[in-house]
């Protein structure tokens, strides 16, 4: 009798530990698929007019996405310009200063910010800028891209200036520099790197971002540079060559699929590696 | 205390060994006073700016808000020709697709973190944590893109059949399958939900101190009775992580939008077409042509974020908590 209970919670340990185990197949399987997925379809799709040619009109085949290149590029400037300096800086508060209520809720509300839905953050921007101005801009997209980055450059600053050794704040202080100049001179450089990757993965994630761009940044098909006028991106274009019923245009947006999915997991996987040398 | 001549009040004697110098309020170093307001400004920025989001939402809807009341929340006419909006139909559409995916997410993520936190050695959780945070790390436009390609044409050729013949007799599962529909937007939520449920209930799972695990296997339980102890010591801090997972569903966009159909219908069948609260939010914005309408879909991102923000401040004060707990004990 005890021998046989003995076997039966064996087992069960057994089939537990496996169908944990399974899930964590099940949980990455779609990781593999997606990834293989595009590889297969971008790889192919991939060449050099995708980068230097403007999209053709409908019907014709070839072309590229010179122009929504560019203004993915631009749109990310933007986001930088605006959600870089809060982010950075009310990072620095956070680690340096923000042992009190204040820099509690400070750090409260920036995890809540970033479980908000992007497109309501989009919503957000076409209420401050596009009906004031009356149009779409790319100036509106940059305002929307620079809010979404503000939680994750924040908390990434804070983290990687927690990091560094508190012996150094110690040495420069008995030093008799000044605070402000042990946080500008010392913290900060040896800050550098995991911020820095920190910060271009959160860019790169505000390079895939499609939501927020719809109705603000709405896109566009021509050359255009004018942070004041409708510009393209990429996400963008991958939403409307999905939906089209072009094979060369879907043929396009795995191709621009592809540089998104690589640019990421890339720095994904250079963040990894500069914090856990950082950590250990 | 010995009274201090110079200001008529009192002046503190240090104890014995201990230097003491008086604060020099003059001779602050005036950089530091720069340097930590200038800091502080931004960080005033990021406080206020859920406040000011909630403001701009609420003045962007007004109108429909006046307009439409509480009835805005019950009435399933979304009438742009009549300039008749009500919302349920996307409510529902958004409700149903983030619980389903829930369902489907949930014992997947406890699983995975059971065994990235429990079972798995460090060498192989290391790797197998990383893969899961970057499935959180693909866009959603290329989880879209992935769905329309591959798993809207699986789901119509294999997946809803199957479904349909084993399970048919209930009515979630009837009618024909499309592909675009309900339940191929849950699915994708739940992939695209499945890497915050796991991150954050590993975590609650390692903050637990490993006393417990100790004492459970020295009175001799196995591995997976010890976990089961474990489970409920972090039972609060996963119903925190389901929230932010439940959290992040109801507010993701481009996939769903991609998938779910985009028809305002409200039927019991998963297999049928349906919209979503985000999904009409960017599929007719840029179409939006009275003001009226507009505020209507304004209202609709109010609705989203106000459920988001409260879900959101709920979780993380559940898990803040749980981790607080135990860093004390």
């Amino acid at each position: 009798m005890a021998r046989q209970k003995f076997i039966w919670r064996k087992s069960k340990n057994i089939i537990m530990t496996t169908l944990c185990f399974v899930s964590v197949l099940i949980a990455v399987a779609p990781l593999f698929l997606i990834c293989f997925y595009t590889l297969k379809q971008g790889i192919s799709a991939i060449n050099l007019d995708f980068f230097i040619r403007m999209p053709k009109p409908v019907g014709e085949t070839g072309g590229g996405m010179a122009n929504a290149i560019v203004g993915t590029g631009i749109l990310l400037g933007l986001g930088c310009l605006f959600g870089l300096p809060v982010g950075i800086l009310s990072g620095i508060y956070l680690a340096e200063y923000g042992e009190n209520p204040f820099g509690h809720s400070v750090r409260f509300l920036t995890d809540v910010l970033s479980g908000i839905p992007s497109i309501v953050v989009g919503v957000v921007a076409y209420v401050i800028v596009v009906l004031p101005m009356k149009h779409f801009s790319a100036l509106a997209g940059g305002v929307a891209l620079g809010i979404l980055m503000i939680p994750t450059v924040t908390r990434t600053t804070e983290e990687m200036i927690r990091l560094v050794t508190q012996s150094y704040r110690e040495a420069a202080l008995a030093l008799g520099i000044p605070q402000w100049k042990t946080t500008l001179r010392i913290i900060l450089p040896t800050a550098l790197k995991g911020i820095t990757t920190g910060i271009l993965l959160s860019i790169a994630r505000a390079a895939g971002e499609t939501a927020p761009l719809l109705f603000t940044a709405l896109g566009n098909r021509f050359w255009s540079t004018s942070i004041m006028q409708p510009i393209g991106s990429l996400t963008v274009f991958i939403y409307d060559y999905t939906k089209a019923p072009f094979d060369d245009w879907n043929r396009q947006a795995w191709a621009a699929a592809f540089i998104l999915i690589s640019l990421i997991i890339i720095l994904s996987i250079i963040f990894r590696f500069v914090t856990r040398n950082r950590t250990a | 205390m010995i009274p201090d001549p110079s200001t008529g009040g009192t002046q503190i004697v240090p104890p014995v060994g201990v230097s003491y110098r008086a604060p020099r309020k003059k001779g602050r170093n005036i950089g530091d006073v720069l340097f930590k307001n200038s800091t502080l400004l931004f960080a005033g920025i990021v406080f206020s700016l859920v406040f000011l989001m909630t403001w701009e939402m609420y003045s962007g809807s007004r109108l429909s808000i006046e307009k439409f009341g509480w009835n805005f929340l019950a009435s399933s006419t979304w009438d742009p020709v009549q300039d008749q909006y009500g919302s349920l139909p996307f409510i529902f559409g958004t409700v149903v697709t983030s619980l389903v995916g829930l369902a489907i997410a949930l014992p997947l993520s406890l699983g995975v973190a059971i065994f990235l936190s429990e079972i798995a050695p460090r060498w192989l959780a290391q790797p197998f944590s990383f893969l899961v945070e970057l499935l959180a790390a693909i866009p959603s436009i290329v989880y879209g893109m992935w769905g329309v390609f591959v798993l809207v044409p699986w789901m119509r050729l294999h997946g809803q059949p199957f479904l349909s013949k084993t399970l048919g007799f209930l009515p979630l599962f009837k009618g024909v399958p499309y592909g675009f529909g309900m339940l191929t937007a849950s699915v994708i939520l739940a992939i695209m939900i499945l890497p915050i449920i796991t991150a954050i209930t590993r975590d609650v799972l390692q903050s637990i101190p490993n006393l417990q695990r100790e004492a459970a296997l020295a009175i001799g339980a196995t591995k997976w009775e010890t976990t089961k102890i474990i489970l409920a010591n972090a039972r609060s801090g996963i119903v925190g992580a389901t929230l932010l997972g439940l959290g992040r569903a109801i507010g993701e966009t481009m996939a769903v939008t991609m998938v779910i159909g985009n028809r305002p219908e409200i039927s019991a069948s998963l297999f049928n077409p349906a919209y979503s609260m985000a999904s009409v939010i960017a599929n007719e914005f840029t179409e939006a042509t009275s003001d009226l309408y507009i505020s209507s879909l304004i209202e609709i991102a109010l609705l989203l974020f106000g459920v988001t923000i409260l879900l959101n401040i709920l979780a993380r004060l559940i898990v803040w908590s749980v981790s607080k707990k135990f860093r004390t004990a």
